[in-house]
C-alpha cells in the first residue's frame, strides 16, 4: 500500500516536473543557505577555539602605561613603568605560577642568502610554559643564557619556512641585526592569534640578549610586558587583585594617583571572542533559516494549487473507496517527498559551497553531520507542517462535490 | 422472495440554491432485491443521477431512510462508507472517471490499493479483468489512448475488482454509439447472471429493455415500477 502510494507521489511530481523544481528551488535554497552558514558559523568557532587553545591558559598581560575611564588604554607599554622586578615580585604572589617579561621588536634575519623581516621576542625560559609552547626540535635556553646574555634563539615555523629552505636550522648561526645568533630549537606551530597576527612568524630570545644586544633599552631592566599565568581559574580573581595593589606599591602610586601600568586578563578576552562568534554564527543560521521557512511556504502554495486542481481526482478516488487517511497520505507524501529532495539537493549545494568558500578565501569551514541531520529534520518537519492544510483540505473534500469539479 | 440489498424509504433530497431549498428528490420509496438488474429511466432533471449518488453512498439525502446490505446509511461513519464505495459497490459513471495519468492497469487495480490487496495480487486481478472486458493487450496504455467504448469498459473493469455484490452506472453508455452500447449491455447481463445486482440509469428505452425490471422517475417521484420477466415479487405488487 505505502510502495502503491509512494509511486503515485512520485508520478504526480513528475507530472509537472518544472513546478515540482520550482517549488523545490525554496527548499534547496533554504538548505543549503543553512549548511553553508553553519559550516561557516562554525568553522570560525573552531578556529577561534584553536587560537584560545593555543594562547595558554589562564593568562594576564600587565602592560606599561595608563587606562582611560573610557577603557581605552594610553601610551600602552611605552613609558618604561615595568621592571623585572616587578615581575619576580609578581611570581611570589599567592594564586600566580609563573611570570615572564616580553620585550619586543621587530628585526631583520639574515641565513646565508635569505632574509626575512620578523618579530622578536625576548623572555625568560618560562615563557614557553606560560604560553604552553612546546618545541619540535632542539631544547630552549636556560637561566645561565640569560644571566650571560648569549645570542642564542629559538625560531617559529614561519621563519624557519623562509630562512631555511630544507635544511634543519637547529645549530645554524643566524643574523639578527647583523648579530650572530645559535639556533637552539624549534617552536611548534601555534596559528593564528585571535587578532589575526601569525604567530609562527616570531624568533625568541633571551630577554636580556634582546635588550642589550637587539633593542638597546634606555632603562635596563624596563620591560614592555610582564605575561603572568594564574595557577588556575579559581586563581584568578586574587592574582589579579593581589598584582594590582602590589604594583602600585612598588611604583610608589599614591592613592589618588592613577595606575601606570594595565592587566589585561587574556582568558576573559578570549571568552568573549568565542561568545561573539557563537552569536555571530547563531545570527547567521537563523537569518538562513528564514530562507527555509519561505521555501515552506512555497512549498504549501503549490500544494493548495495542486489540490484544487486535481479534485476531480480526489473525487474519483473517494468514489472507489480511498478513505480520507488515505487522501491525507497522498499529500502529505508528495509534499514530504519535495521537501526531501530540495533538501538533499540543498544539502550538496551547501557543502559544496562551503569547500568552494575554504577554497577560495581559505576560511575554515566545519562540515558537521549534525548540520546535515537537523537541516533534513527540518526539511520533513516543513513539508509536513506546510504540506498538513493543503493535504487536510484534499482529505475533507466532499465526494459527490469534488466528482462535478470541473 | 430475497432479502432486500438496497432499501430506500421517504427519501428527500433539497439541494440549496440561491433561491432557497430546491426539492429535486420527493418521497421516493423503492425496495431491491440481491440478484436483481433494474433499469431507472426518466426525463433529464427527473433526479436520477441525484438518487445514483445517494444510493452510491457518494451523496446524503436530506430526510427519509437508506438501508444497504442491511446497514442503516446515514448512521455510518465516513471511513465506513469509504469501506463500503471501495468494497460493496462498483460506480460506473457516465463520463468514465479514469485517473487520465495512470494506465490502465494502475487504474482498474487502483480499489485495490485502497483495500490493501499487495502488488501481485492487484496486478493479477487487473489483468484478468482486463481480458475480461476485452482489453488484455493494452494494460500499459493511456486513458486518453483508446476510445470511449474501451474507456467504459475500463471503468467497468474497475468497478469489478474488488468483487462488489453491487454494481451502480450512471448512463454507461450515455456516450457511446449503439454497437458499443450493445457490447457494454451485454457485459452487465453476464454480470447479472453471475449474480451481481446491477441498477443503471439510461434514457434509452432499448437499452432499459435489457434490465428485468424498469423504474420511471419524474420530478423527483417514481410513477412508474414494473417487471419486464415474471417475477414473484411482481406478481405481489401488481396482481394480474
Ligand atoms: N449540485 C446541485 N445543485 C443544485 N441543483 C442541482 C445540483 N445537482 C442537480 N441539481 C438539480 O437537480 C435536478 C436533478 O438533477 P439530476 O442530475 O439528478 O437529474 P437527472 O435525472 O440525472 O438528469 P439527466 O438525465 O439530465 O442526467 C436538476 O433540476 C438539477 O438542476
Ligand atoms: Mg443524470
Amino acid at each position: 500500500m505505502f510502495g502503491a502510494m509512494l509511486g503515485e507521489a512520485w508520478h504526480a511530481m513528475g507530472a509537472n516536473r518544472l513546478r515540482t523544481f520550482l517549488t523545490m528551488l525554496g527548499m534547496v535554497i533554504g538548505v543549503s543557505a543553512v549548511v553553508l552558514m553553519m559550516a561557516i558559523g562554525q568553522g570560525a568557532q573552531e578556529s577561534v577555539k584553536q587560537s584560545i587553545n593555543a594562547m595558554g591558559s589562564n593568562l594576564f598581560i600587565v602592560l606599561s602605561g595608563s587606562r582611560t575611564t573610557s577603557g581605552a588604554r594610553l601610551g600602552g607599554g611605552n613609558a618604561a613603568s615595568l621592571t623585572v622586578q616587578d615581575g619576580e615580585a609578581i611570581a611570589r604572589l599567592e594564586g600566580v605560577k609563573a611570570v615572564a617579561p616580553v620585550s619586543m621588536g621587530n628585526a631583520q634575519v639574515i641565513f646565508g642568502s635569505s632574509n626575512w623581516a620578523t618579530s622578536i621576542i625576548g623572555t625568560t625560559p618560562d615563557y614557553l610554559d606560560v604560553r604552553g609552547w612546546n618545541l619540535t626540535e632542539g631544547y630552549s635556553f636556560s637561566d645561565s643564557d640569560i644571566r650571560s646574555a648569549t645570542r642564542v634563539a629559538l625560531v617559529g615555523k614561519t621563519v624557519v619556512e623562509n630562512l631555511f629552505a630544507d635544511s634543519d636550522p637547529v645549530g645554524k648561526t643566524i643574523r639578527i641585526k647583523q648579530a650572530p645568533f645559535v639556533v637552539l630549537g624549534v617552536l611548534e606551530s601555534k596559528g593564528q592569534s585571535l587578532d589575526g597576527r601569525d604567530q609562527d612568524d616570531t624568533i625568541i630570545v633571551p630577554l636580556t640578549t634582546a635588550q642589550r644586544k637587539l633593542f638597546g633599552a634606555q632603562f635596563p631592566d624596563s620591560v614592555r610586558m610582564l605575561m603572568v599565568q594564574a595557577e588556575s581559574p579559581q586563581t584568578m580573581t586574587m592574582a589579579e587583585n593581589g598584582m594590582n595593589s602590589l604594583l602600585r606599591q612598588r611604583h610608589k602610586l599614591r592613592e589618588d594617583d592613577e595606575d601606570d601600568f594595565f592587566v589585561r586578563n587574556l582568558t576573559a578576552a578570549a571568552k568573549s571572542a568565542a561568545e561573539t562568534t557563537r552569536t555571530m554564527s547563531l545570527l547567521l543560521g537563523a537569518i538562513a533559516s528564514v530562507s527555509l521557512l519561505v521555501g515552506g511556504i512555497g512549498i504549501m502554495n503549490i500544494m493548495l494549487v495542486s489540490v484544487t486542481e486535481r479534485t476531480r481526482e480526489i473525487g474519483i478516488r473517494m468514489a472507489i473507496g480511498a478513505r480520507e487517511r488515505d487522501i491525507m497520505q497522498q499529500f502529505l507524501l508528495e509534499a514530504i517527498m519535495i521537501s526531501v529532495a530540495g533538501c538533499l539537493i540543498g544539502l550538496f549545494l551547501g557543502i559544496g559551497g562551503a569547500l568552494l568558500v575554504n577554497l577560495l578565501t581559505g576560511a575554515s569551514i566545519v562540515i558537521s553531520s549534525n548540520a546535515a541531520i537537523t537541516a533534513f529534520a527540518v526539511a520533513a518537519t516543513v513539508g509536513v507542517f506546510f504540506g498538513f492544510y493543503p493535504a487536510r483540505k484534499a482529505a475533507r473534500m466532499n465526494p459527490i462535490e469534488a466528482l462535478r469539479y470541473q | 422472495m430475497q432479502k432486500p440489498i438496497i432499501e430506500v424509504s421517504h427519501l428527500y433530497k433539497d439541494y440549496q440554491t440561491a433561491l432557497g431549498p430546491f426539492p429535486v428528490l420527493k418521497d421516493v420509496s423503492l425496495s431491491i432485491s440481491a440478484g436483481e438488474y433494474v433499469a431507472i429511466m426518466g426525463p433529464s432533471g427527473s433526479g436520477k443521477s441525484t438518487f445514483m449518488n445517494i444510493l452510491g453512498c457518494l451523496d446524503k439525502p436530506s430526510s427519509g431512510e437508506y438501508t444497504l446490505d442491511g446497514h442503516a446509511v446515514s448512521e455510518l461513519d465516513s471511513p465506513r462508507l469509504a469501506h463500503i464505495r471501495n468494497r460493496t459497490i462498483g460506480f460506473v459513471f457516465q463520463g468514465f472517471n479514469l485517473l487520465t495519468r495512470s494506465d490502465l492497469l494502475d487504474n482498474v487495480s487502483l480499489p485495490l490499493v485502497y483495500a490493501g490487496t499487495g502488488k501481485r495480487e492487484r496486478h493479477q486481478r487487473a489483468q484478468a479483468l482486463l481480458e475480461k472486458v476485452g482489453l488484455g493487450m493494452y494494460t500499459a496504455s493511456l486513458p486518453n489512448q483508446i476510445s470511449g467504448g474501451q474507456q467504459q469498459r475500463v471503468a467497468i473493469a474497475r468497478a469489478l475488482v474488488n468483487q462488489p455484490r453491487l454494481i451502480l452506472a450512471d448512463e454507461p453508455t450515455g456516450n457511446l454509439d449503439s454497437k458499443t452500447s450493445e457490447d457494454i449491455m451485454r457485459l452487465f447481463a453476464e454480470l447479472n447472471d453471475e449474480g451481481i445486482t446491477i441498477i443503471i440509469v439510461t434514457h434509452e428505452a432499448d437499452i432499459a429493455s435489457h434490465a428485468k425490471r424498469q423504474v420511471r422517475f419524474l420530478d423527483g417521484r417514481i410513477v412508474h415500477d414494473s417487471y419486464t420477466t415474471p417475477s414473484p415479487a411482481a406478481a405481489e405488487m401488481e396482481p394480474a
